[in-house]
């Protein structure tokens, strides 16, 4: 739900300038309709973005982006990034696996709970961590003999944000296998292949366009989560800070040139995924042209 | 290697996809799984090359019991119905797969492998497509790679699913042709899977005729066709008109012929059904007193055949005739005439001993 | 094994895949969120009606329902008229302009919220020109939630838009009908199921939406309040019941979305084939 963006595999059917179409200034009006619309919704803040990040000068604007906090703060943004992204993409292939190769019965209810942390909001899913493992919480008391840190730290930050990202990668990849079906890896094993043979050999590469898809999105919201590492993260400055929330104590602090700075960063990756997204989508097109028999 | 199926059953839940099947395949036979759609004879392939299991029964390849081996363990070779070629490899490395995956100490070396696949692309008439990718070669060139992929790991056994479904009707008469000659050439137990009467009849050394999970019948393509042995298989073997009469101490008698059935010399006064092949009418201009008539409604000529549809006067029945090109001319018959016709032999069952 | 192997498939793999799945989403899913209902039990009842209706605490709901409703109808006109466009017509910059729909998705939210609240304040590039006040208004939530959501109508129409047989159209406008006329009876009709897919995943977002609403939003009690915020604000006081009741009631509330949006979508592919 929230970001979900499968593969478009469908073709584009432009309109020819016929009879039964339009008249010219309809589709003028609409067209300017739509475009002014997301002119204004969507381009002008973005353009805000960059424009307020060089107010004050191009010095103000590095040493917004290479202050101590602000190092630390993409630092630890990366580091999250880093782990979280690889685990959800394991746990999305695994899942996708068992999904679209096998029969069993509640495959609806385990898509479904996949689901779910789409649906819930993020504030939440930082709250049920709190709950979890705060000195309040149900592990509290275990790990406060461990001396282990969870909430307020930065384990506590990666869970928040496995949660939240988890779906990403299999919601991807489910549908694409499923329209695969299991014939290649049939093939593949009665020419005598291991499972993990046909596995590498096989699945991974028809599956890699959903595959770098999903994880492109992934890392998108990875990093720009907010809501859940929020709650989680204690707002330490230079310890527990990721880059939002860097940018939300900047902006509190009505220092709005450095927020922008730091946030005219995270919007040119943003950009940057949009780009990707768009590459993936045109590739994914030209290699899902059909292998199997025409009629 | 002879394959041995007994009494392999299979059931998805309250359906039963095959029932008691029992068939013996001699080492290097071709033989053809025939049938129309939800006959079983897919998931009866499949369950051969261990790609789904039986709920019931054994499977024997050679003396060997391989009921419980894996896909992977009973080396099969096998071609799917939309050939399942890896998109993301080569027609070189397609066909050189089997090879590759070998564990270390069964792999042969590079250069054997550069060999055998050489060896196959000559086989297959595919040398220069050696560097293309699947989604570069034609339905019959993808077919080909499939074959030459299965072949590459010298199975003793080789399945194909609806090798040739998905082809035009040109490609398909062609390839089944050289298909019937690599199995002369190289003599590997083969069984396919087919709902085209036609592709069996041509290439098949026995067919299996299934219907509902069941086998009907099986025999050599002359067996099946000339002495099917239920309604089901005779249908399904080709055209076919209906004389419905009754039968009496060894004669069918329907309207105003009578035709000779010896096998139910016993039987009396039973309601039965004759069946006639089109070339099986015999067509004339006068008048015979044991023929009926009917008027000539379409003549529609294929080649070097005529078939000429035909309704009865007395029941206003449909027939089907098939007649020589030579013979049409000597009628010389029109549209709208009308003609005397008669069965020259009927295959006869009785109706409640099968039903359809 | 074997019996095992016959209910599931020939393709190896299958305990280990669905093991692993089961312990992941167990850990991270299932036990996490399964907190805040238990958490909710043990608690008095009377204590959680108290917090949940809550004057504060109701007036945060209806700002975030009435919100994100607001937000999502808008969405569906526009979201509609953007896939249509996109669609249909061919204009320069389209490529550009089809790839930025998706820009709320790869945005943070936090650096939404920010660049809105610049653009909406009264001196705000877009705030200047108005004659009332959008940032820390409601009216300034339901931008916010309408930049969100937008995403959401737009690709799921935008497919279903891809397929509709154009010979129906064409069939249409040949027994005499004008090009509305073919828009509302005969192209809008096969949109619904779509649309109302989009309008329902956008409502549904936006319900959640924290980081891009609380720059924008003022958060004054009572007035400007979203309910993420007040479960925030709860937790910082270190009211964890009072925060997990609230979060209770939420995720009923999502739950039935999923539902719904399940439904809707099962509704649309079945319209189309």
């Amino acid at each position: 739900m929230s970001g979900h963006v499968p593969l478009p595999y469908s073709s584009p059917q432009i309109q020819k300038s016929s009879k039964e179409a339009e008249p010219r200034w309809v589709r003028y009006l609409l067209i300017t309709l739509a475009v002014g619309f997301l002119g204004l919704f969507l381009v002008l803040p973005l353009l805000a973005i960059f424009i307020k990040a060089f107010e004050k000068g191009s010095t103000v604007f590095f040493e917004a982006i290479s202050s101590p906090d602000a190092i630390a703060a993409i630092k630890l943004t990366l580091i999250v990034a880093v782990i979280a992204v690889p685990l959800n993409a394991i746990f999305g292939i695994a899942a996708a696996w068992a999904i679209t190769k096998f029969n069993f019965k509640g495959k609806s209810l385990l898509i479904t709970i996949i689901d779910l942390p789409f649906a819930i909001s993020p504030v939440i899913a930082g709250l049920v961590f709190v709950l979890l493992f705060s000195s309040h919480g149900l592990f509290g008391p275990w790990l406060q003999a461990h001396d282990i840190k969870i909430i307020f730290a930065v384990p506590g930050i990666v869970i928040a944000t496995l949660l939240i990202t988890l779906p990403f990668v299999a919601r991807e990849l489910i549908p694409l296998m499923q329209t695969q079906g299991t014939a290649d890896e049939e093939a593949s094993m009665t020419l005598g292949a291991s499972g993990w043979k046909t596995f590498w050999l096989v699945t991974l590469p028809n599956m890699k366009w959903g595959l770098l898809y999903g994880v492109i999105l992934c890392t998108a919201r990875t990093i720009g989560e907010f809501g859940a590492v929020s709650v989680v993260s204690g707002h330490i400055r230079g310890m527990t800070n990721t880059m939002p929330l860097h940018i939300e104590i900047l902006y509190n602090e009505y220092q709005f040139s450095a927020a922008f700075a730091v946030a005219s960063l995270m919007s040119l990756f943003a950009i940057i995924t949009l780009i990707v997204k768009n590459i993936i989508e045109w590739k994914a097109n030209k290699s899902m042209a059909p292998v199997e028999g025409e009629a | 290697m002879s394959i041995q199926i007994n009494n392999i059953s299979k059931s998805f839940g309250s359906f039963q996809a095959l029932e008691h099947i029992n068939l013996d395949i001699q080492t290097g036979e071709l033989v053809a799984l025939l049938g129309p759609s939800g006959s079983g004879k897919t998931s009866l392939l499949r369950i051969i090359a261990g790609l789904e299991e039986a709920s019931q029964g054994v499977i024997l390849f050679g003396d060997e019991d391989i009921t419980l081996l894996s896909a992977k363990e009973r080396k099969v070779g096998f071609v799917f119905q939309h050939y399942a070629l890896f998109r993301h490899m080569t027609v070189f490395d397609n066909i050189a797969y089997g090879l590759k995956v070998r564990p270390r100490k069964n792999r042969p070396s590079k250069g054997e492998i550069k060999e055998k696949v050489n060896e196959l692309l000559k086989l297959v008439k595919l040398e220069a497509f050696a560097n293309r990718y699947p989604s570069h070669l034609s339905g019959g060139q993808r077919q080909r790679v499939a074959l030459a992929r299965a072949l590459a790991v010298e199975p003793k056994v080789l399945l194909l699913d609806e090798p040739f479904g998905a082809l035009d009707a040109k490609v398909r008469k062609d390839l089944r042709r050289w298909l019937r000659r690599l199995h002369d050439d190289y003599q590997i137990t083969s069984i396919f899977v087919t709902h085209d009467q036609e592709e069996a009849l041509d290439v098949a050394d026995r067919i299996v005729v299934m219907n509902e999970g069941k086998i009907e019948q099986i025999g050599t393509p002359e067996e099946v066709y000339e002495q099917p042995n239920s309604p089901f298989v005779y249908h399904f073997l080709g055209n076919v008109n209906l004389f419905k009469g009754r039968l009496h101490n060894g004669k069918l008698q329907h309207g105003e012929f009578e035709v000779d059935a010896p096998e139910f010399a016993e039987t009396i006064n039973t309601e039965a059904v004759g069946y006639a092949r089109p070339h099986d009418i015999s067509i004339k201009r006068e008048y015979r007193q044991d023929y009926a008539t009917a008027k000539v409604n379409y003549i529609h000529q294929i080649g070097a055949v005529v078939q000429v549809e035909l309704i009865r006067k007395d029941t206003g029945d449909y027939l089907e005739a098939e007649l020589t090109k030579e013979y049409f001319r000597s009628l010389d018959l029109k549209t709208g005439e009308e003609v005397y016709v008669k069965p020259k032999q009927l295959k006869v069952f009785i109706p409640e001993d099968y039903s359809i | 094994m074997g019996l095992f192997k016959k209910r599931t498939g020939v393709l190896p793999g299958f305990g280990l895949s669905l093991g692993f799945t089961m312990t992941y989403i167990s850990i991270l899913v299932i036990l996490p969120l399964s907190m805040i209902f238990i958490n909710s039990a043990t608690a008095p009842w009377e204590k959680i009606w108290q917090t949940i209706s809550e004057p504060r605490v109701l007036a945060s709901y209806k700002l975030s329902v009435g919100a994100s409703l607001m937000a999502a109808a808008i969405n569906v006109i526009f979201g509609v008229l953007i896939a249509w466009v996109l669609v249909r017509y061919r204009f320069p910059g389209k490529r550009i302009i089809d790839g930025l729909v998706d820009l709320p998705f790869a945005l943070p939210t936090a650096i939404a919220g920010i660049a809105l609240t610049t653009l909406y304040t009264e001196n705000g590039w877009v705030g200047q020109f108005l004659s009332f006040k959008v940032a820390f208004t409601s009216l300034g939530i339901t931008v916010a939630l309408m930049f969100i959501g937008l995403p959401f109508v737009v690709r799921t129409v935008q497919p279903v838009l891809q397929n509709v047989d154009k010979e129906v159209e064409e069939a249409s406008a040949s027994l005499g009908a004008n090009r509305l006329q073919t828009f509302i009876k005969v192209v809008f009709p096969e949109l619904m199921p779509a649309a109302l897919t989009g309008f329902a995943l956008a409502f549904a977002r936006s319900l959640g939406e924290y980081g891009s609403v609380v720059f924008i939003a003022g958060n004054m009690p009572m007035k400007t309040e979203i309910t993420p915020l007040l479960i925030m604000t709860k937790l910082e006081q270190y009211d964890y019941a009072g925060a997990t009741a609230i979060a209770a009631v939420m995720l009923v509330f999502s739950f039935f979305m999923l539902l719904v949006i399940n439904l809707l979508q099962w509704w649309t592919n079945r319209k189309f084939i």
